[in-house]
């Protein structure tokens, strides 16, 4: 079968990317999603708080999703659920199953990648111990309770200050479990503010940032753990070993994007994102293969996911009517980063195919406090910005206009963080 | 004089709020690099509020439970009270996002509404 632009994901940054591919022309588009409803990871995530940028309104996840979910169903684009892809080549030839249609092969003018992320999991953090029953990442205690209606456990130790582990500290405390403290590696919070206040301040939850789990107690099932507090190389310091007992443990730390199906098309990954390397149209290194959201790189708000996956789905929809751009040798600018900004997406810019404004997103590896932010084109200093500021777990973002490129011979763009 | 310490959530600075009441009422906020911390403070220290989210038992449907919300923000005080209405509930499938499962919970003039649909199971 032959089709022209297919979207892996169903999620929120699939349907932002159909859509946006029906809005710019695109006359054939198919979703290709797991699960048996659209919405992805949104489904789960019952809080409020999402849709601030976009909608101008506090929605919780489903809410969210059923907007973009409802704008979809109103144009052609076609939807396959419970539908799993088991491969993609690099001529875009996708193999999937399901129960409906058997094994099928489709032949795809345009590819856009929109899986989403995975949770690390425990095997990730080499903590000794038995394997006993009550330890789940956030993001599975979150299933249970907000779907399947199961508490996975009544007296609760956080590992790590994401936003799931915070979110889920306040879910499991509405409903009856004790939380008894989170414990975050790092010297700062990974999460956004407002979740430390709302989803800990709020219900007397500590935060013991430096602290990690150093032993988890328990046979059959967990019943307590050890936190101790790390010095600055995140080392535990021998004799502040504290025990809590309970009988569950959540793991909130961190996301990986999901490029299993990436990585078999040949699509080049970046060390700093685990996600692909896109140009300016969000273009992987594979032709025709497009990625965006928490496959690209692992969001913090849906709202930018929602907007980068506009862009891909805008990107294939003229990738399938124009063709592959002619681009001229060394026509490609790469992105570079310097201070505390440890990648950008996109990592490469075409000025002759950018659109008029590019959204440049990058996260920092540490807390900077009144720093500028500075985009150099070669030498010349093209922005400077005063953020009094910011924190690895908020990502950033600044523009860069296709007018000031075009024609410019510029050899480098680099987007750092300066003193002054 | 009473002074309470909060921390600004309107950005990531986190601003570090020191609010100084009398007599219940707000006289001054400090610590605040902006106008919407001012706002925030007062509020907090004076009404605080919040949407309260979770799940009732659904009957009938083809998962066990759907996600209700608060329409709008509760007293903060309600919040458990609220939670104990909600736990106490259930709704009928189908359920469509806006369906009331509980009107004026808790006498706050609050609607508690489905915020995710849900078929029957088949």
């Amino acid at each position: 079968m032959k089709r022209e632009i297919v979207i892996i994901g169903g999620g929120p940054a699939g349907l932002a990317a159909a859509l946006a591919a029906k809005e710019a022309g695109a006359k054939d588009v198919l979703i290709l999603e797991r699960d048996v409803r659209l919405g992805g990871i949104l489904n789960q995530c019952i809080h409020n708080g999402f849709g601030l940028h976009t909608f101008k309104e506090e929605l919780t996840g489903p809410e969210y999703a059923a907007r973009f979910e409802e704008k979809v169903m109103e144009t052609d684009a076609e939807v396959w659920l419970s539908t799993m892809v088991l491969s993609l080549s690099k001529d875009r030839v996708i193999t999937a199953v399901s129960r409906e249609k058997g094994l099928v092969t489709i032949e795809a003018g345009a590819v856009i990648l929109a899986m989403g992320c995975r949770e690390r999991s425990r095997g990730a953090l080499n903590i000794p111990g038995f394997r006993p029953a009550g330890i789940y990442s956030a993001g599975t205690a979150q299933r249970l309770v907000n779907m399947e209606g199961q508490m996975p456990g009544h007296e609760v130790v956080i590992l790590g200050s994401g936003d799931i582990g915070l979110i889920m500290a306040r879910r499991m405390t509405l409903e009856g479990a004790k939380v008894k403290v989170v414990a975050e590696l790092q010297p700062y919070s990974g999460g956004l503010k407002r979740n430390i206040v709302q989803c800990l301040d709020d219900y007397g939850i500590p935060l013991k940032l430096s602290h990690t789990v150093t032993e988890i107690r328990g046979k059959d099932r967990v019943t307590g753990v050890v936190i101790s507090e790390v010095d600055d190389r995140l080392q535990p310091i021998p004799g502040t070993e504290e025990y809590y007992s309970c009988d569950t443990l959540l793991l909130s730390v961190g996301l990986i994007p999901e490029n299993e199906l990436s990585t078999g098309a040949g699509v080049e990954l970046s060390r700093a994102t685990n996600g692909p390397t896109v140009n300016e149209r969000l273009m992987t290194s594979v032709p025709g293969v497009f990625a965006c959201g928490n496959v690209l790189h692992v969001h913090d708000l849906v709202d930018y996911v929602s907007e980068e996956a506009a862009a891909a789905g805008r990107a294939a929809a003229e990738y399938i009517a124009n063709g592959q751009p002619e681009r001229s040798g060394g026509a490609e600018i790469p992105i570079a980063v310097g201070g505390g900004v440890r990648y950008t997406v996109p990592s490469a810019v075409d000025p002759a195919h950018m659109p008029e404004l590019l959204t440049v997103r990058f996260r920092v590896g540490n807390i900077y406090k009144n720093v500028y932010t500075s985009v150099y084109f070669d030498g010349e200093r093209v922005l400077h910005r005063k953020k009094q500021v910011m924190a690895p777990g908020e990502m950033e973002q600044v523009v860069l206009k296709r007018a000031d490129l075009l024609g410019k011979n510029v050899g480098k763009i680099t987007v750092t963080t300066e003193e002054d | 004089m009473e002074t309470r310490n909060l921390i600004c959530i309107n950005c990531p600075l986190g601003c570090p709020l020191t609010v100084t009441l009398e007599n219940g009422e707000v006289v001054k906020v400090e610590g605040n690099t902006c106008k919407r911390g001012e706002i925030y403070a007062k509020k907090e220290v004076t009404a605080p509020t919040r949407t309260v989210t979770s799940t009732v038992r659904a009957i009938g449907g083809e998962r066990p439970v759907v996600a209700v919300r608060t329409k709008t923000d509760v007293p903060k005080s309600k919040i458990f009270a609220v939670m104990e209405a909600i736990n106490a509930a259930e709704i009928e499938t189908p359920v469509r996002i806006g369906d009331v499962v509980i009107e004026n919970v808790c006498g706050t003039g609050v609607d508690v509404v489905a915020s995710a649909s849900l078929q029957r199971a088949r």
